[in-house]
């Protein structure tokens, strides 16, 4: 009983959150919304018992990536943007995604929950925490795409500052 | 007992995000709120992954889900450089004031 209420607690700051985001006139209030969506997605991991992703989300998402959107929005002026028309004339295509999207949920909704024909899902194993059995899996299987994504890191933070700096000499 | 909330239900959640994530990219002039809508849409395919990975008791899709997020903190910060480098240059943030390359 309580999943139900935390699930639909959390889906709807989601997709409130996201609504906003799009909608919203101010960008630093777009990046608050931003910021209780992606708070509601990380209730979600957590309701999905992957403890990990649910501190990652806090940490890196609403901690990192927020905090670096804010600072950008505060060295750029949009003060001026704010007052401009928000939405792009070339809408055609945005009105083309939402009618397909709408009518692949009008079958979905049409034809029912259970027409996905997913397996039943797999019990619960009990054993090692979430973060052991993630560690063993990233440290063992896949340890070269975590070393190149640690590269990645670092050629986006060295291109960053470059991007960024007042003059390249 | 089965949780009453299935996959299915995280899936349409999922399918919900990504369609405003997408309008966002596509309708929005600013540049910024662009960046915030793709950050919505990789959300989105994270809760995907996350979703199949309980369904599934495995947890490689949280490891893809951990590379997702490394990319997309990659992705915001070049991307939020380009733009201060932008702003310096053209003094606008708006998308189609942007016109350089077109014809």
């Amino acid at each position: 009983m309580t999943d139900i209420a935390f699930f639909y607690a959390f889906a709807a700051l989601t997709v409130l959150g996201a609504i906003l985001t799009v909608t919203l006139r101010n960008a630093i209030h777009c990046a608050i919304a931003l910021i209780a969506s992606l708070a509601g997605i990380a209730g979600l991991y957590l309701l999905q018992k992957a403890e990990f992703l649910f501190v990652v989300q806090i940490m890196l998402y609403i901690g990192g990536v927020m905090v670096l959107f804010l600072f950008v929005i505060m060295l750029v002026n949009l003060d001026g943007a704010a007052k401009e028309r928000q939405y792009h004339r070339h809408w055609i295509a945005a009105v083309a995604s939402l009618i397909g999207t709408g009518a692949i949920f009008a079958t979905f909704l049409h034809r029912g929950a259970g027409s996905l024909k997913l397996e039943s899902p797999l019990p619960v194993v009990p054993g090692a925490g979430n973060v052991e059995t993630l560690s063993m899996v990233l440290f063992r299987e896949y340890l070269v795409p975590f070393e190149v994504a640690s590269l990645l890191l670092l050629v986006a933070v060295v291109g960053g500052v470059i991007m960024a700096k007042k003059r390249i000499d | 007992m089965p949780s009453p909330i299935t996959t299915e239900h995280y899936l349409v959640l999922s399918a919900m995000l990504l369609l405003i994530g997408t309008v966002g990219v596509l309708l929005r002039r600013n540049v910024v709120v662009i960046m915030m809508s793709i950050e919505l849409i990789l959300n989105a395919v994270n809760l995907n992954l996350v979703a199949f990975s309980h369904h599934l008791q495995q947890v490689n899709g949280q490891v893809f889900a951990i590379f997702i997020i490394v990319v997309a903190v990659a992705e915001a910060a070049v991307g939020l450089g380009i733009l201060i480098a932008l702003f310096r240059n053209k003094e606008t943030v708006l998308v189609d004031e942007i016109d350089l390359l077109k014809w």
